[in-house]
């Protein structure tokens, strides 16, 4: 610590240039809300994010509601569905709705811009020693595009036939014929709408992360004494450049079928009674394409949170993180395997069968790469001096729904298992935990680390205790029993099972979900207090609270454009010396020279 | 341990950190990797077109029997024309090459003249594929519907595709082309019934004919098809007009964008601004930019019309 403001005082009296160049008056709109500065873009991602979050839980308890007890009446459906719920019973059309949007927001508003939008805004620069991103500019662009879409996909709950209804991954017929259902008509035009601008708005983003992280890394930040959530961001971002235009492709051809009357997925379809004229097609197409983005997707979710794990963890049990370039090993080599194995997607599709192993080898591969990253930061844990701050919590938690949705994925990626339980309660389970949990842990794990960095306050601790226990144990209490229902044979995706008397004796068993549901969502409300409490009242913060040794620890707590008065830091080491023997504290920060007979830990 | 790293480390100075490790600015890089991005989104349309293609291997329109027009030439010139705007295209990426490097030698007269020749180029290219598309929707020889859904032309003895018109008004009389005359289905069908040494011919490699005395019965309850929309065509496979639509376009809304871009840089040359600004950075990322759009040409010329 000491050495850390020697260090900044040394350098305060050197005039630059570039620091004062930014000191010019500041309105309301211009630091608010059409600000360039990188900070500020990461918190109106992350508020943003939480906003649509909160939209998406709500939905899923709604829908919990439908599924513990079928057809009966709420008066709180009534309320919030209007005429999708009459005399509070939910309207199977608004179910398809609800689990489509639940779906929609929760994978592309919350947890692909919600998290990687935040932690890469806020931390990249300030990580890699930058004044700001690359370009300002373009990264404001970036924001607005994902506004405006989250917006959109808002407006399209309002819309008279209601939103699009045909699941997530919007696959054809459904999505491609206005007259299919009534959620296929403007819903699915504005959820197409939507989607694009996002897409937009993510390549663009990504863009800026990329270069940023090549080109502005300050004297001494070489690429492997980057900080692994730096590493997590950029090939997050490279995931993003390289995936998200094939869903625009699909979903332009989408477009197409829709409204320019042409047939690239259509075929051999019936209209009450009648053949439908465009004809060719295959549905399948759409599906490869969606997929093609949709498996990098679920990695461009989890890898941010799998980096700020890593830096929580490492900072937090007080030890370098154990394998470091295993661990950026493992990311390249799960971002590359994220990109041949979509085809476990659609084991049902009546693909190859030979192509259906292919997938099944491709997909299990991912399983070594995924152990790497498990087991070390378990021996990074081991006999750690564990800080259980709020944010190591969450990170813990991310290490354990990692393992155990991981494990499902074993079962789930092989062709000959996966068809017993495929479309079941066992899936969504699977991913919900891995993709889902793992991801919102790292989201809030950011949260409360990087709080005092975002907003010069402390988050209360107690609060996030009781936050983090309540959400833990309900959210294994959700999804753990789903395994059961799946391998019971529930599908999925059903308004009611209730005209299957095999299903019966599950009905229990939905109910104690929905009872874990609604208190896990109840959970969240302490969240909320907690965050907006700490961000005007909260315990001023320190500089560098967790003792940290990454160089966003060494920017002043008030926010300044540019980040670092003076010169920006020269980085002398790897992010993670903490207890290094012969050091005088249990950290030694990047910005810390070597000391005379001291030997480097590798970097 | 120290040693080892010491020794890799100056071999690897330029990813130290504090400079440029690609040595290219980051408005460079970052239209490098948009292209790599957009590149897949082109690769995601052309490989569900292979995929399609594939699923009807068969009976997918031949493109040199569909494309055979060239200006002001008559009789069939396949795929001359498409020849042509495809060297227009790579003359254009051509002058583009020559005004980057006047910019590298600071001559900015140099850079406008050679900027204006890109923007004429890419202008000439969209206006014959405005050309290209109006005759592919207006139709040549014209096609029947066949109560399955199947598209077949008429021939002669001898094979030859023949056109509605040549069928109706006699070889001699009749067009190569219908040039836009219409034609009802039912003074097809007549003209075909009088005419016993017509056949009908599948559209596809495998070139099969159906003879007058079976054709009859398809004929008689068959539909005229001329041109191409989205939901028919006279060439064969729906698909093939929905993919050639869709991904030509896709291209051209992309040569279009480069048109205006590169206007607007053109206008900036005159204007000075990089004289001013000292480098011609600019003109570079554009220039990448408009080879990138020929290449991506090269595919969708090679996929559509040479394979």
């Amino acid at each position: 610590m000491a050495q850390v403001a020697e260090h900044l005082d040394g350098t305060t009296a050197h005039d630059n240039h570039d620091a004062h160049d930014h000191h010019h008056k500041e309105t309301f709109i211009t630091k608010y809300i059409f600000s360039t500065d990188h900070k500020m873009i990461g918190k109106q991602f992350l508020i943003t994010g939480i906003f649509m979050g909160l939209i998406g839980m709500v939905m899923s308890l709604l829908f919990r509601l439908q599924l513990a007890w079928p057809e009966q009446s709420f008066p709180i459906l009534e309320t919030l569905l209007g005429k999708w719920a009459p005399d509070g019973v939910m309207d199977p059309n608004i179910y398809l709705a609800l689990v489509t949007i639940h779906g929609t927001i929760m994978v592309f508003f919350v947890l692909t811009a919600g998290l990687s939008g935040t932690f890469s805004n806020l931390l990249i620069p300030l990580q890699i020693g930058a004044r700001d991103m690359a370009s300002g500019f373009l990264n404001m662009v970036s924001y607005w595009l994902f506004f405006i879409s989250s917006v959109i996909m808002v407006v399209s709950l309002f819309v008279e036939a209601g939103p699009a209804a045909a699941g997530w991954t919007v696959y054809p017929p459904l999505s491609a014929l206005p007259q299919a259902m009534p959620g296929s008509g403007l819903g699915m035009t504005l959820w197409l709408i939507s989607m694009t601008f996002f897409i937009a708005g993510s390549l663009i983003g990504s863009l800026n992360y990329i270069v940023t992280v090549l080109n502005l890394r300050t004297k001494g930040m070489s690429m492997t004494r980057l900080p692994l959530t730096i590493w997590a961001f950029f090939v997050t971002a490279i995931l993003g450049v390289l995936s998200f235009p094939v869903l625009l492709s699909a979903s332009l051809l989408l477009l197409f079928d829709r409204s320019m009357g042409t047939s690239f997925y259509l075929s051999d379809i019936f209209i009450g009674g009648q053949v439908l004229e465009h004809a060719g097609g295959s549905p399948v197409l759409f599906q490869h394409l969606f997929w093609f983005l949709g498996h990098p997707e679920v990695y461009i979710i989890l890898l941010p949170a799998l980096g700020i794990t890593s830096e929580v963890i490492s900072t937090n049990a007080r030890k370098p993180i154990f394998g470091y370039r295993a661990m950026v090993g493992s990311i390249l080599a799960i971002a590359f395997l994220s990109f041949i194995v979509w085809g476990h997607h659609m084991f049902v599709t009546g693909m190859n069968p030979f192509l259906g192993s292919v997938f099944t080898f491709t997909t299990l591969l991912i399983a070594i790469p995924s152990a790497v990253k498990a087991f070390n930061y378990i021996t990074t844990l081991w006999k750690g001096n564990l800080q259980l701050t709020t944010g190591m919590l969450f990170s813990i938690a991310l290490v354990s729904t990692f393992i155990t949705g991981g494990l499902t994925g074993i079962v789930l990626g092989d062709s000959a298992l996966d068809i017993n339980v495929h479309d079941t309660y066992f899936v969504v389970a699977h991913f919900h935990i891995v993709m889902g949990l793992s991801a919102i842990f790292g989201l809030f794990a950011g949260v409360y680390h990087w709080f005092p960095k975002m907003f010069g306050r402390m988050m209360n601790k107690p609060l996030g205790y009781v936050h983090f226990w309540i959400t833990f144990v309900c959210s294994y209490g959700v999804f753990f029993p789903m395994h059961f229902l799946g391998l019971a044979g529930l599908p999925r995706r059903y308004y009611a099972n209730t005209a299957f008397p095999m299903f019966d004796n599950l009905v229990d068993i939905n109910v104690l979900i929905s009872f874990f549901a609604i208190a896990g969502g109840i959970a969240q409300v302490i969240f909320l207090f907690n965050f907006f409490y700490s961000m005007y009242r909260g315990k001023k913060a320190e500089q560098n609270p967790w003792r940290s040794n990454t160089l966003e620890w060494t920017t002043p707590v008030e926010h300044i454009h540019g980040n670092w008065p003076g010169e920006l830091p020269t980085v002398h080491r790897w992010a993670y010396d903490y207890s290094k023997p012969g050091a005088e504290e249990d950290f030694v920060p990047q910005t810390v020279p070597l000391q005379p007979g001291e030997k480097a830990t590798g970097h | 341990m120290a040693n080892a790293s010491s020794v890799e480390m100056s071999t690897e100075k330029i990813w130290e950190g504090g400079n440029k490790p690609l040595g290219a600015s980051y408005g460079k890089l970052m239209m490098w990797f948009f292209l790599l991005s957009d590149a897949l989104t082109f690769s995601g349309f052309l490989t569900a077109y292979g995929l399609m293609r594939f699923k009807y291997e068969n009976t997918w329109p031949i493109p040199e029997d569909v494309f055979t027009h060239f200006p002001f030439l008559e009789g069939e010139n396949p795929l001359l024309f498409v020849a042509l705007m495809t060297f227009i295209l790579i003359m254009s990426s051509v002058t583009m090459v020559l005004a980057v490097n006047a910019g590298e030698n600071k001559d900015n007269k140099g850079v406008s003249w050679w900027m204006l020749a890109t923007i004429v180029g890419g202008g000439i290219f969209l206006g014959s594929q405005a050309w290209e598309w109006y005759h592919f929707i207006t139709g040549d020889k014209g096609a029947i519907k066949l109560e399955n859904g199947r598209i077949a032309h008429f021939a002669d003895q001898e094979g030859h595709v023949i056109s509605l018109s040549q069928l109706v008004h006699g070889m001699e009389k009749g067009h190569a082309s219908n040039h836009g005359d219409k034609f009802t289905t039912e003074e097809v069908i007549a003209a075909f019934n009088s005419q016993s040494t017509m056949q009908l011919r599948y559209p596809g490699k495998l070139r099969e004919y159906v003879n007058h005395g079976e054709a009859k019965a398809l004929v008689a309850k068959a539909k005229v098809v001329q041109g191409a929309n989205m939901v028919e065509n006279e060439y064969g496979e729906p698909l093939f007009a929905n993919f050639f639509f869709f991904i030509t376009g896709f291209h051209g809304f992309h040569v279009f964008s480069g048109v205006v871009i590169n206007f607007i840089i053109f206008y900036n040359i005159l204007l000075g601004t990089y004289v001013r600004r000292g480098h011609y950075e600019m003109v570079e990322k554009v220039g990448l930019y408009w080879h990138f759009v020929d290449l991506v040409w090269v595919f969708v010329f090679t996929f559509f019309y040479l394979v």
